[in-house]
């Protein structure tokens, strides 16, 4: 039991860009989770497992250790708030940046609308920045929240722009940026301390390979 | 009509009769061993005054801690969230002994949020303090309490963590931070962020040495070779630094040979209780709950408010977890069914048994059910003209 290492991944991009850096770990899937319907996946070395998970389950996941580790967002990671993992390392992949985006030319109003995904990011910006906003909850397609009327703008992931382009919006400001995180459930990296340890030490030598490639 | 009347609100929950047994058992044995060991239980209040419950304690308990007003002073009252500060008063303005005191407690608390996997907001707290004592020998005898707690409980498998505020404390007041920056590094330990440390050290106007030894922090932890790390790179900063990790060594080797099965682990960068611990801070985990079941450390300082300042070292835990962890090992039903007869003679036999302790159930007039349905292992029958108990179903 405790030297089992279960790790949460969620598909798509943050599952492609870990493959690279599990592998450098020697850490290879023998299922596809693109084609498979696992959730339980197994790797070539029999006491590492993985899980396929939405990314916002990640930190619940690894919090409360039902999977000793995982890779989520920075983003997913600043919602979830609180400070019950441990993220010890960034792995640099899936980045992008989070954005105030709207019409250039519009004025906003006394308390403007902001449309996000992200409630409690939004609601610590413009705090911080000292400006009262009404935040409304949307799930996506973000960017037509302006467009109807819904909201006077967004915050939300930017990656290439293309899609506030097409609807005629433009980045306004920038929050921050975002990459994907390693975390680590406090009680693993406390009863497994060893694999857990050697782990990530395998990541960031991983990270830092690619990064000096780069 | 409205069909959900019986639902509790989120994180509350009632017990039905076979876990309250258990946990009137565990209850029980708990408070037995803690006497074994000369703690003595104290009863605090349900409810009081806002300000006395969140003495010497950070922004989280007060964010925890369920409010009202108080009709008849017009005050705001506070329902514990945390009964140790409570238990601190009755130390420090009660009892007001000189010599060493040992306090248990064990009673509901509640929280405004729930906390921890399964989400409750009303633990019931169980533990120990020891006050009047600063020094290793105190510290030990409360970890070593706290796991015979955890094993009383049928809890397997514990290993504990180990850490000291005083290493963080003294590298931060050295350092000279700033409160605003304190915070934020403290925030960053807490996640062991390290690329959120290497920003905001880079950030700082520091000399090198002080950006190194914090830096080290999240680096920090592991078996007991993390001692040695610590006092080849951080012994040199100063007196209290290096007193800290002494007491850590020493009480690692105490504990090496009084608990040889619980495996050790080090972290210097875990802050937990930061505000309100003055000392060392010990947990407990175990391989399949990925939080702390029972956590502890030294609180030199919070008698203060209460006119005495007196050395304390204290552990805490929540039955309810502790149950959850042991799994079902209720006592299996046993009793004895007594018939519906009306004769001075069974009555007489059913006062002598209850009064060794059996479990006597009497049967009501044409009422449904065998003596197993009643959860009893044996029934009354009159044989050679005796009331005599028989193993049921067996006449």
């Amino acid at each position: 039991m405790s030297d089992t290492l279960t790790i949460a991944l969620s598909k798509g991009r943050i599952f492609k860009d870990t493959l690279p850096l599990l592998a450098h770990a020697g850490i290879e899937p023998l299922d596809d989770p693109e084609k498979s319907r696992k959730l339980i996946l197994d790797t070539n070395r029999p006491e590492v497992k993985l899980v396929i998970i939405r990314a916002a389950d990640v930190p619940t996941f690894v919090e409360y250790g039902a999977a000793d580790l995982g890779v989520t967002g920075k983003d997913v990671l600043l919602e979830h708030g609180g400070n019950g993992l441990y993220e010890p390392l960034d792995l640099e992949i899936a980045r992008c940046r989070l954005m105030v985006a709207g019409h250039p030319d519009r004025p906003l109003p006394r308390r403007p609308r902001i449309a996000t995904k992200y409630t409690t990011i939004t609601r610590d910006y413009y705090a911080r920045q000292g400006r009262q906003v009404e935040i409304i909850k949307l799930y996506g397609s973000m960017e037509l929240a302006p467009l109807v009327g819904l909201a006077d703008r967004i915050v939300d992931l930017v990656e290439t722009g293309n899609t506030l382009k097409a609807n005629g919006l433009v980045p306004l400001e920038h929050i921050m940026d975002i990459s994907s995180r390693l975390v680590v459930n406090k009680g693993s990296m406390k009863m497994k301390h060893a694999p857990v340890r050697a782990f990530i030490e395998q990541m960031a030598e991983a990270v830092g390979g690619r990064r000096s490639a780069a | 009509m409205d069909d959900t009347r019986w639902l509790l609100p989120e994180g509350f929950e009632e017990l039905l009769p076979a876990e309250a047994a258990e946990t009137e058992h565990l209850r029980r044995a708990l408070l037995d061993l803690l006497a074994t060991w000369g703690y003595e239980l104290v009863i605090p209040p349900f409810i009081e005054f806002l300000d006395s419950l969140l003495i010497g304690t950070g922004n989280d308990l007060e964010l925890s801690t369920f409010k009202l007003t108080d009709q008849l002073s017009g005050r705001l009252l506070g329902v514990r969230a945390d009964m140790t500060p409570q238990v601190a008063r009755i130390d420090a303005h009660h009892l007001r002994r000189d010599t060493p005191t040992r306090l248990c407690y064990l009673g509901t608390v509640l929280r405004t949020r729930p906390e921890g996997h399964g989400g409750t907001r009303s633990p019931l707290q169980l533990g120990a303090e020891l006050y009047g004592h600063a020094g290793l020998e105190s510290d030990l005898e409360i970890i070593k309490l706290m796991v015979a707690a955890l094993r009383t409980a049928g809890v397997a498998n514990i290993h504990l963590d180990l850490g000291h505020v005083g290493i963080y404390r003294n590298l931060v007041r050295q350092a000279g931070l700033s409160d605003e920056v304190e915070h934020r590094l403290f925030d960053a330990l807490q996640r062991k962020a390290c690329p959120e440390l290497t920003t905001l050290l880079a950030e700082l106007d520091l000399p090198t040495q002080h950006k190194t030894q914090l830096g080290l922090l999240t680096d920090l932890n592991g078996g007991v070779e993390v001692l040695e790390l610590a006092t080849a790179h951080l012994s040199h900063s100063g007196g209290e630094v290096g007193a800290a990790l002494a007491e850590l060594s020493a009480i690692a080797q105490r504990l090496t040979s009084g608990l040889p099965n619980v495996p050790l682990h080090f972290d210097l960068a875990e802050l937990r209780g930061y505000h309100y611990h003055t000392g060392m801070l010990f947990a407990a985990f175990v391989p399949q709950h990925g939080q702390a079941v029972a956590q502890g450390g030294r609180y030199d300082a919070i008698g203060r408010a209460f006119g005495r300042a007196r050395p304390a070292t204290g552990f805490s835990t929540d039955l309810r977890t502790l149950i959850q962890l042991a799994g079902n090992s209720r006592p299996s039903l046993h009793g004895i069914f007594a018939p519906c007869v009306d004769d001075p003679a069974l009555e007489q036999e059913i006062e002598r048994l209850r009064g060794e302790g059996e479990r006597v159930i009497r049967a009501l007039p044409q009422q449904q059910g065998s003596a197993h349905d009643m959860g009893c292992d044996r029934t009354m029958c009159l044989r050679d003209g005796r009331w005599q108990a028989v193993p049921a179903g067996s006449h």
